[in-house]
């Protein structure tokens, strides 16, 4: 069923806001909501994954090498990742 | 055809939903509504009926069931009374602004406290702005004809909204009358298939219920609230249809010997039978009075309100319930909003009445008609002691 992206008028919203499409939360960029980003130290880095695991946006990546870095369009820079990671790899420093 | 049964007005009620043939009934039960559910479940158990009875833990967990069902197209159906209907309250607006339309009957109870298990109408008031599509039945035979025509109102094409019907508790529920009771021929004759606007289904991934920022919020509830208005026009268009296949007439507004009636009285569901009693005795002694029974209460018929009350000097509207601390009673409030901007309109009196099952009868109605004109707030506790 064609859908606009996004309404402009009443007349245009779907019955019920539904929409028909699947994975359309990456059209959303969480990324401007972020006041602090967290920056990954690889000297201290282990590898572990668990920032990957506990962000709660899911925009945590894995690189060739094994390195973690935040997907910074969806980052909004809760901190989790760095109240989670136990060598301490992740500092969140001002975003500005 | 048609069979004339005389049978207690909650389990007619359910009789008709099972002829409507819905595919899940998710219900817990709360006295005065509770003989419809656990009706439907012998119903079910009996094999009569092909659909999966979900004995749930709570109302919330009715509601949510009935919105799940109901979003992979299913004809989905439940009932509760009061604090269950409290208790289902957050699901409410979840299902009508998901445009699923669930039916539910409504056995209507007071709210507690005191704690109250009685019919007045406290409970239905608290969700009149939910998004839902509201019938009154003012006796057993509108009960059974309006849960058939719910289902039909509700899956329309141009509505998709779920619909509740009201009965009043005990008065109704618990009342044995007779009653045409349709044979399964012509429920189907009159109510296709559902056929939804988009269902739930792994091959055709659908989003239903998805985060509605400030930026769209403004535009989804203006189309919500289109959506109700809107729908009258289906719901004219089922009571004419019924009307021709079954041959009783339904209206917004029933008038009722309104014709030269200076006084005119005002009723939602079983009180209505009561007044019209009342209205016959004193049109016997030449007294011009009539009675107006709201049918549709969501959405508010307002351009039919208009008309009924042409002529007519006085109207004395009954609420049966209180909005504390408010205008007096809600029909009150709306009938009032109705006829703001008339230029010729009546008086408008409301009597709260009937409040946690106290009984209005013949008498009490004759009084309320004489009492006309001489009410002094905006609303009154009729026959309040003290």
């Amino acid at each position: 069923m064609a859908q606009k992206k996004w309404p402009e008028t009443w007349q245009e919203v779907t019955p019920g806001c539904m929409i028909f499409e699947g994975g359309n939360s990456r059209e959303y960029h969480t990324g401007s909501w972020r006041a602090q980003r967290p920056v990954w130290d690889n000297a201290k880095c282990i590898k572990c994954g668990i920032c990957y695991i506990f962000c709660p946006e899911a925009c945590v990546k894995e690189d060739a090498r094994g390195y973690f870095a935040a997907d910074l369009d969806y980052c909004k820079g809760c901190g989790i990742c760095a109240h989670e990671c136990w060598p301490g790899a992740i500092t969140m420093i001002e975003e500005g | 055809m048609s069979k004339r049964i005389g049978m207690e007005i909650a389990l007619a009620a359910a009789e008709a939903v099972a002829l409507c043939r819905p595919d899940v009934i998710a219900a817990y039960p709360i006295t005065p509504n509770t003989h419809i559910p656990e009706h439907l479940s012998d119903i079910v158990a009996e094999g009569r009926l092909d659909a999966e009875f979900i004995c749930v833990e709570s109302e919330h967990s009715a509601m949510s069931a009935c919105a799940g069902a109901s979003g992979t197209g299913a004809r989905a159906f439940t009932a509760t009374s009061s604090q269950g209907l409290l208790y289902m309250y957050e699901v409410l607006g979840i299902v009508s602004s998901m445009r699923l339309p669930v039916v539910m009957a409504i056995g209507n109870r007071a709210i507690s406290g005191p704690i109250n298990i009685w019919n007045d109408h406290s409970d239905i008031m608290t969700m009149r702005d939910l998004g839902w599509l509201s019938l009154f039945a003012a006796n057993g035979q509108e009960a059974v004809d309006m849960m058939i025509q719910s289902f039909k109102i509700a899956e329309d094409a141009a509505v998709q909204l779920p619909i509740n019907v009201n009965l009043d508790g005990f008065q109704l529920t618990h009342m044995v009358e007779a009653l045409f009771l349709p044979d399964q021929k012509e429920v189907d004759r009159f109510l296709p298939r559902r056929k939804p606007y988009a269902a739930l289904h792994p091959d055709h991934p659908v989003t239903m219920g998805a985060l509605g920022m400030p930026d769209i919020f403004t535009e989804a509830t203006k189309a919500r609230d289109q959506a109700l208005v809107d729908s009258r026009k289906v719901i004219l268009k089922v009571w004419k249809e019924w009307e021709k296949q079954f041959g009783r007439r339904y209206e917004p507004i029933e008038a009722y010997k309104t014709k030269g009636a200076d006084v005119v009285m005002m009723t939602m569901g079983s009180m209505g039978e009561t007044a019209e009693i009342a209205v016959d005795e004193l049109r016997k002694d030449g007294v011009p009075v009539g009675l107006l029974k709201l049918k549709l209460w969501r959405p508010f018929p307002f351009e039919e309100m208009k008309k009924a009350v042409r002529g007519v000097k006085t109207l004395i509207v009954t609420d049966r319930c209180c909005s504390l601390g408010g205008p007096g009673g809600p029909l009150a409030a709306e009938v009032r909003s109705a006829l703001y901007a008339e230029a010729a309109r009546p008086v408008i009196e409301n009597a709260l009445i009937g409040l946690g099952g106290r009984d209005v009868t013949v008498d009490d109605f004759k009084q309320m008609f004489r009492q006309a004109g001489k009410s002094k707030g905006i609303y009154e506790f009729y026959g309040v002691r003290g």
